[in-house]
């Protein structure tokens, strides 16, 4: 079942169309990677998600139901642009926005002592946020987000601003709520934390959804059936010695060892590979060269843009 | 419901436990004090008795009497030696009264070092001698005996009467009374207007707002930062008011009440002077001020102060909730404060326009000009403010009021819709237009 949905999101503005009827489903208990870059329109989507700004067409659903303001209290959000008030003691301003958020004085108390000792900020509770590092206030910001428990998080870039020791606590932290049942979706430009996190992204260029799927999936469906292969004993080359099914390209020897990328054509198999080279030495390694998300996401843009400029092209 | 009421706790107590916050409210009643008392002891100060040297070439003039801050020397000798004589340190001036032929004796010439006298001084010196030359006048020339012409002459008093409540009042008093509270008003509107407008430009500029609005209406937030604001202005003007009174209790009960206590005995004295025929003396300059203070003081206290202090209390808040709105939406459309003057002019117009009307509203509260900008409800709070004292019928009272409600409903209404367009618009030049266009969303 998708915890969350959105059908055929449209919204314009003045002068340009920010979403293009884009749909998207969120499967309950994943993290979803929402991808795209700059003013593809994730932040716009995410703030239609948490209704504060309206779709011009389209519609929102939670759990099946049509959203409505009064599930907004299950989804904890946290917005890209974010601050504090830069006067006001920590303690006090993350009481005010738990209790805006729902939570009990009482409750909130509770709660953040454990979120502060966790993320060891306990010593900061009676000073003002001015004095806090960027990275500290992006840390209560995070803390108020989920404070509440919400079955539905919402993060709009979450690890921007953060250096590599807090990025990869959140991770951890992102990970955790997800295990203990939450559902994630998270907006980012950071390649390198979808591959850790998401088990689904979906992929906005323009205003428009161009790709959406399990991130294995769509690695599977990207896949160049491309292999490193690590071989000793051949003594040289191995290019013009494999049959037309196999072709040799990048190929280093080095101290009797030769490494090699072989591409496989014609259907064959990475078994019929491995029997094509066992002639020629020993293998001591093999693997496939899997794209990462960062290529086939600039591979996905590019082409969209190439695809738009032909076929502007074209009705001309 | 409740969210509203956590925002407005926060926006009271964020505002009420800030430094500034309180030395205001110290401050303030001081300074009131300080405007209230300084006079007083600067008049006192200003005592100071000056000699005067008098040349009187006509000989009438003789008896000129002193006060306690003109003294007349008199000197007996022609004019080149009295000004080679002057001495700048001991006399103000030198007074020469030349001895005309044909004329009347009646001009003077007023020498002096290098202090010219004040006003003060010729206005009594003009008097003294007027006063003697119509009496000797109309001794000499009409026989008319001195203690006839004491008694002929009065002071006239005009007091108003309202003849339902038996108030009675001088007009000053209460033109006083109007443009203080009219003032009052239009002062707290900006003030506190202002500190909603930087409220919402900080939460914009600090990037909260978009934290907040994911958990609350942006209109709870508008809402509750507004009423939590005029909280905090009702908590300073309460403050205020308790804080001066109890300083001027204090002020009465030290020093100086006995000198307030005391002076009108002294001023019976001196008034009874104007009767006493051999004494040449008429009540000086000075008394008739004080005079005029003390009836404007007792006028004062002659108020329906229920009725002004509840009108003060109602159009403060209603005003300022109306004006409160409009900033609030001002402060969403901008990135920072610099950018606030385009938008201002709108609201600040209405506000100034009042307190230029006041004038004509005074010489004739009861006209069509005061009638309608004491009900159009932008002026409303500040003209009708200054008409109250005059007395307003009870149904342009309810009238006035009743639009000030809608008129807010309405200014709140508008302004959500900028505001909840604007708090999340960021880098952006707003025009007027584009402003049209977020109310039509």
């Amino acid at each position: 079942m998708n915890v969350l949905e959105t059908r055929n999101i449209t919204k314009r503005f003045a002068n340009h169309v920010a979403l293009n009827g884009v749909s998207i489903s969120v499967p309950e208990q994943s993290i979803f990677g929402l991808l795209g870059p700059n003013g593809a329109g994730k932040t716009t989507l995410i703030r239609i998600i948490n209704m504060i700004t309206g779709p011009d067409e389209g519609e929102v659903f939670l759990k099946g139901e049509k959203l409505e303001k009064n599930h907004i209290v299950n989804i904890g959000y946290l917005p890209e642009e974010r601050g504090l008030y830069k006067k006001m003691k920590v303690g006090e301003q993350a009481i005010y926005l738990a209790q805006l958020r729902g939570l009990t004085y009482s409750d909130a108390i509770r709660k953040l002592r454990y979120w502060f000792e966790k993320f060891e900020l306990m010593s900061w509770w009676n000073r003002k946020v001015e004095e806090l590092s960027k990275g500290m206030q992006q840390k209560i910001q995070f803390i108020v987000t989920v404070l509440h428990e919400p079955k539905l998080l919402i993060f709009d870039e979450p690890f921007s601003g953060f250096d590599p020791i807090n990025a990869s606590l959140i991770k951890d932290e992102i990970l955790r709520l997800r295990d203990n049942g939450a559902t994630v979706v998270f907006s980012t430009h950071n390649m390198a934390s979808v591959e850790e996190l998401c088990d689904d992204i979906a992929l906005i260029n323009k205003s428009n959804k161009i790709l959406e799927g399990k991130v294995n999936e769509i690695k599977y469906s990207y896949r160049s059936f491309s292999y490193q292969v690590e071989i000793a004993g051949t003594g040289a080359s191995l290019k013009e010695r494999l049959n037309k099914d196999f072709e040799v390209y990048d190929e280093v020897l080095q101290d009797g060892l030769l490494k090699a990328k072989i591409k496989i054509l014609n259907n064959k198999t990475t078994n019929d590979m491995l029997s094509a080279l066992m002639p020629h030495g020993t293998i001591h390694a093999l693997h496939e060269i899997v794209p990462t998300m960062n290529d086939i996401f600039i591979a996905k843009v590019n082409a969209d843009i190439n695809l738009n400029y032909s076929s502007s092209g074209l009705t001309e | 419901m409740n969210k509203i009421f956590i925002i407005i706790k926060r926006e009271y107590l964020s505002r009420v436990k800030k430094k500034s916050f309180i030395v205001m409210t110290i401050l303030g009643p001081l300074l009131m004090a300080a405007l209230m008392i300084v006079p007083y002891y600067v008049t006192k100060l200003d005592r100071e008795q000056q000699v005067i040297d008098v040349l009187d070439e006509t000989g009438i003039y003789y008896k000129m009497g002193s006060n306690e801050t003109i003294k007349f020397n008199y000197i007996y000798t022609d004019l080149q030696t009295a000004i080679a004589g002057f001495d700048g340190d001991k006399s103000a001036a030198l007074l020469y009264i030349p001895k005309p032929d044909m004329l009347e004796p009646t001009n003077a010439i007023l020498y002096y070092s290098d202090k010219q006298p004040g006003n003060t001084v010729t206005s009594y010196i003009k008097d003294k001698m007027k006063y003697i030359y119509e009496n000797r006048k109309l001794m000499e020339l009409y026989g008319i005996d001195k203690k006839q012409i004491d008694e002929a002459k009065v002071r006239i008093n005009i007091n108003s009467q309202n003849i339902e409540t038996g108030e009675t009042n001088l007009p000053i008093a209460t033109t006083i009374m109007g443009i203080f509270a009219g003032f009052l008003i239009y002062f707290a509107i900006f003030m506190y207007g202002n500190q909603v407008m930087r409220g919402v430009i900080e939460e914009k500029t600090s990037r909260i707002v978009e934290i907040i609005v994911s958990s609350v209406k942006p209109f709870q937030l508008l809402l509750g930062k507004i009423i939590g604001i005029a909280l905090v202005g009702l908590t300073q003007f309460l403050l205020w008011i308790v804080l001066t009174l109890s300083l001027v209790a204090v002020f009465q009960v030290s020093v100086g009440a006995k000198d307030i206590l005391s002076k009108p005995q002294t001023e019976t004295v001196q008034q009874g002077n104007v009767l006493v025929p051999e004494n040449n003396t008429p009540a000086p300059v000075q008394d008739y001020d004080d005079e005029s203070v003390r009836s404007l003081v007792k006028s004062f206290g002659e108020y329906n102060y229920s009725l002004i202090i509840f009108s003060f209390f109602f159009f403060f808040l209603f005003g300022y909730l109306l004006y409160a709105a409009l900033f609030a939406a001002i402060g969403s459309a901008v990135d920072n404060e610099a950018d606030t003057q385009q938008f201002m002019l709108p609201i600040t117009i209405p506000l100034i326009l009042a307190f230029v009307l006041a004038q004509p509203i005074i010489e004739n509260p009861q006209g069509p000009v005061a009638f309608w900008f004491s009900v159009i409800p932008l002026t409303s709070p500040i003209v009708m403010m200054i008409r109250i004292p005059f007395g307003v019928p009870a149904w342009e009272f309810i009238l006035s009021m009743a639009l000030l409600i809608l008129g807010f409903l309405a200014c709140t209404w508008l302004a959500a819709k900028i505001y909840r367009t604007g708090i999340l618009m960021y880098g952006k030049k707003v025009s007027y237009r584009e402003l049209w266009k977020w109310l039509k969303y």
